[in-house]
């Protein structure tokens, strides 16, 4: 396993008197695709928006433990510096209404980017990246809504990108759509490994399966289990993990 | 760095809040400034014959400070107006919400719109022109500037209001309700009646509150209509003050007690207000919590 | 088995014809007020009563001046009621995380919407004539306090149907609160805004008791910041002038009209702004 670029230690989260999370222990693998997988409710979307502090936008939500994000603690450091070290692709595509080109350019210029020429060469690459390039390269200052639901989810990962990243997390990043528009995706996904740590949230097991390298199975808020995918999928050591990817709830 | 912009985003966050806090900073200063240009006069003149004197006479030698005549005036203005006003209005929005065609509907919709936008003072003008004689020939009177033009007027001015809060009401009642009454095989003339007018009853009682606060308030169009004498409202057609013209009449000249007298009748005339918003806000929120 | 009818029934079918009859006489209302305004009205109005002062010497009515003010006092509110009222819809929709503190802003605005406009007048008079001294600034910023509800009230609705993905989105992206605000939020409530400025427009153009007493009611000509530190009245004034005090019902009828004008203008403006929003959000 590669050196792990996130560590988190004892992670409890209560969404005002309710417990989401109970003392979750992992460690997220560099240059790697872990999947977080388990029944809706189980806190996996919400341990998702932790890494990024993305909770911190709802009032109610108390955390205690430990996350480190190459050796840092992420609750003392500059929650924007962080969030843009560590992307988020949301459940459903949400390019913002404005040009694809200024869609992809939000970032860069939100962290200070101001010079045409560089601004120019991130969006081309982050497009060529999110392999958008080609589709949109002529319409550029198109409005983003005008493009389809899998080309505006790629957009996303390109608007992601933009701001050169580590770690990238994907909240169930294909359940809006197709299934072409899905495989491009995963395709997408696995080329991005290369350079990123991918942490992707997904209902579908064969995707887990399909891409990543590491599974982690979710139940009630707390981690059931932590491996290698193929080690995980064909010879879980936890019954109620059996259960689950065998299909007897779900 | 890091610091900067954390202090940016505090000083930013500083400025909308005082932002925010400028309708409540209106309001008290409202009330603080009503409160205390009108509670010396009421003092001095004592709050028993201020409120229930029968007599204003302001400049006269012995100056007489009653306002009774002034409420009463108001009152009987406010509830004539509803009582022409609400039978009209609600009807039209129950045509509106449920027979119109929608051509006929969106034509309507924007007549109401249309009446809500004239101003007071074209209200009064026509008022004065075509309303006050008419009175005075069709019942005979000397003078047709008085109360019963003062309230023909009001009705009007308040209709629009009542209408639109009326149709939003009727229209907030879920179909289902509707469907349900049609199934067991009522008319659909039985199912507003019995059903969907009693569900949309707190709406409906939200717009007769603020017709009741739109009357009340006005001052320019009674001004030119109601003859503005201040006399007990004791018939139709006698010349009255409002609350509100009473405070307008006098202000531009007034001096001393007078003045600060004016300033009493506005602030008589906060507390109904004031006491009108808190049942329009009791009787909304009743109905958030059904 | 015939059911019996209750006795209320016989008065069932009557609502539909009472309805009909209530809402052609709302009709017909309409109809002959602006009939008759405009009938009244445009005989009188001539160039030379828009175009110029009036002057007791060669007793002639001129309204230029109350049209100048009514422009002046109009955009000088907006200016000052827009940023308040925006800034106020922002901090309840993006900033205010206590329940309590929003209820009360919004039941303040609320009441400020219900207080009449007499009472502006005196509460204007002693806060801002008695100190800026009768001027057109002094109307204005009684006319902001009592337009502040409608922006709030517009810009707020609008804020909340900005979508949550939005500011999501921009956070995601590691934008500051402020940055999220002025780039995703605010472009997307243009609708709002527009709305409440234009039915602002329409209660500033018609509202006179207000102004009476802190603006004024002289009739010169003068340039935008003149006219701001001078008494002046606005078109509502002058009609009541003219027609109250003046028994020059001419004028007063050619104001009206214009009034009438600006009316329907304003009601057409709010449904074309209307039906623009509504297929910018289709498309």
């Amino acid at each position: 396993m590669n050196q792990p670029v996130i560590t988190v230690q004892d992670l409890n989260l209560w969404y005002g008197q309710s417990q989401a999370l109970r003392s979750v222990s992992i460690q997220i693998p560099d240059r790697a695709i872990t999947a977080l997988i388990g029944p809706s409710g189980c806190g996996k979307s919400t341990f998702l928006k932790t890494l990024d502090r993305m909770n911190d936008l709802i009032p109610s939500v108390r955390v205690e433990g430990q996350v480190l994000y190459q050796g840092q603690d992420i609750f003392q450091t500059d929650v924007n510096q962080l969030r843009r070290e560590i992307g988020m692709v949301f459940q459903k595509p949400n390019p913002f209404p404005m040009s694809i080109y200024d869609n992809v350019a939000y970032g860069p210029r939100t962290h200070g980017t101001r010079d045409k020429k560089t601004l120019d060469q991130l969006v081309e690459r982050a497009l060529r990246d999110a392999a958008i390039w080609d589709e949109v390269k002529d319409r550029l200052k198109k409005n983003a809504l005008s493009l389809s639901g899998g080309q505006q989810q790629r957009l996303c990962i390109a608007r992601a990108l933009a701001v050169q990243p580590r770690v990238l997390l994907m909240d169930e990043p294909t359940s809006a759509l197709d299934p072409i528009s899905t495989s491009r995706i995963e395709d997408l996904v696995l080329s991005l490994k290369e350079h990123y740590a991918i942490v992707m949230v997904t209902h579908n097991m064969q995707q887990a399966l399909r891409v990543s390298d590491q599974t982690a199975f979710f139940l009630l808020g707390e981690l059931i289990e932590f491996g290698e995918t193929g080690t995980l999928f064909s010879q879980p050591r936890d019954k109620r993990t059996e259960d689950y990817i065998t299909g007897r709830f779900g | 760095m890091k610091h900067t912009a954390k202090r940016s985003e505090q000083v930013i966050h500083a400025l909308f809040f005082l932002l925010g806090m400028v309708a409540v900073a209106c309001v008290i200063l409202i009330t603080v400034y009503l409160v205390f240009s009108g509670l010396p006069a009421i003092l001095q003149i004592g709050p028993g014959p201020f409120l229930t004197g029968k007599v204003w006479a302001s400049t006269a030698a012995q100056p007489q400070y009653g306002i009774l005549p002034f409420i009463l005036s108001s009152l009987a203005g406010t509830a004539g107006a509803i009582l022409l006003g609400l039978p009209v209005g609600f009807l039209t929005a129950l045509y509106l919400a449920k027979l119109a065609p929608p051509r006929i509907r969106a034509l309507l919709g924007q007549a109401v719109s249309v009446l809500a936008g004239i101003p007071s003072v074209v209200y009064g003008l026509v008022g004065m022109m075509v309303l006050v004689p008419a009175v005075r020939s069709l019942f005979g009177v000397p003078d047709g500037a008085g109360l019963l033009s003062a309230i023909i007027v009001l009705a009007i001015m308040i209709l629009p209001s009542i209408v639109k809060m009326t149709v939003t009401a009727l229209n907030a009642v879920p179909q289902e309700y509707e469907a349900a009454s049609l199934a067991l095989g009522a008319t659909a003339e039985e199912t507003w009646v019995r059903v969907t007018i009693p569900a949309a009853r707190s709406g409906i009682a939200a717009a007769v509150v603020l017709g009741v606060g739109r009357a009340i308030g006005e001052s320019m169009a009674v001004m030119m209509v109601a003859g503005n004498a201040p006399n007990l409202p004791d018939s139709l057609f006698q010349s009255v003050r409002f609350l509100t013209t009473a405070v307008a009449s006098e202000m531009s000249y007034s001096s001393g007690l007078q003045q600060q007298a004016l300033f009493s009748i506005a602030l008589v005339l906060f507390l109904f207000i004031m006491l009108l918003n808190a049942l329009l806000n009791f009787i909304l929120k009743g109905e958030n919590k059904l | 088995m015939m059911m019996t009818s209750s006795p209320r029934r016989p008065l069932v079918p009557l609502v539909r014809v009472l309805s009909l009859l209530a809402a052609g006489l709302t009709a017909l209302l309409t109809l002959f007020l602006i009939g008759y305004i405009l009938l009244q009205g445009l005989p009188h109005l001539s160039w030379e009563l828009v175009s110029t002062s009036p002057s007791y010497i060669s007793q002639r009515v001129g309204i230029l001046p109350d049209l100048l003010n009514t422009l002046y006092i109009t955009l000088t509110t907006l200016l000052f009621v827009l940023p308040l009222g925006v800034g106020a819809a922002v901090y309840l929709t993006e900033y205010a995380s206590s329940r309590r503190l929003a209820g009360a802003i919004e039941y303040a605005a609320e009441a400020l919407a219900g207080i009449p406009s007499i009472i502006y007048g005196l509460v204007g008079m002693l806060l801002f004539s008695n100190t800026l001294g009768t001027s057109l600034m002094a109307g204005a910023l009684t006319l902001v306090i009592m337009n502040l509800p409608t922006i709030m009230r517009n810009t707020q609705e609008s804020l909340k149907t900005v979508p949550q993905s939005y500011r999501e989105g921009a956070f995601g992206l590691g934008a500051g609160k402020w940055r999220v605000i002025r780039t995703v939020v605010l472009p997307n409530c243009l609708e709002g805004v527009v709305t409440g400025c234009i039915l602002s427009v329409g209660r500033i153009l018609g509202e006179s008791a207000a102004l009476l007493f802190t603006a004024g009611f002289a009739h010169t000509a003068n340039d935008f910041f003149t006219a701001l530190s001078s008494p002046g009245a606005t078109l509502t004034v002058a009609l009541y002038v003219y027609a109250k005090e003046q028994g020059e019902f001419g004028a007063a009828f050619a104001i009206a009209a214009i009034l009438m004008l600006l009316a329907l203008a304003i009601n057409l403006l709010a449904t074309l702004s209307a039906k623009f929003f509504q297929r910018r959000n289709a498309s």
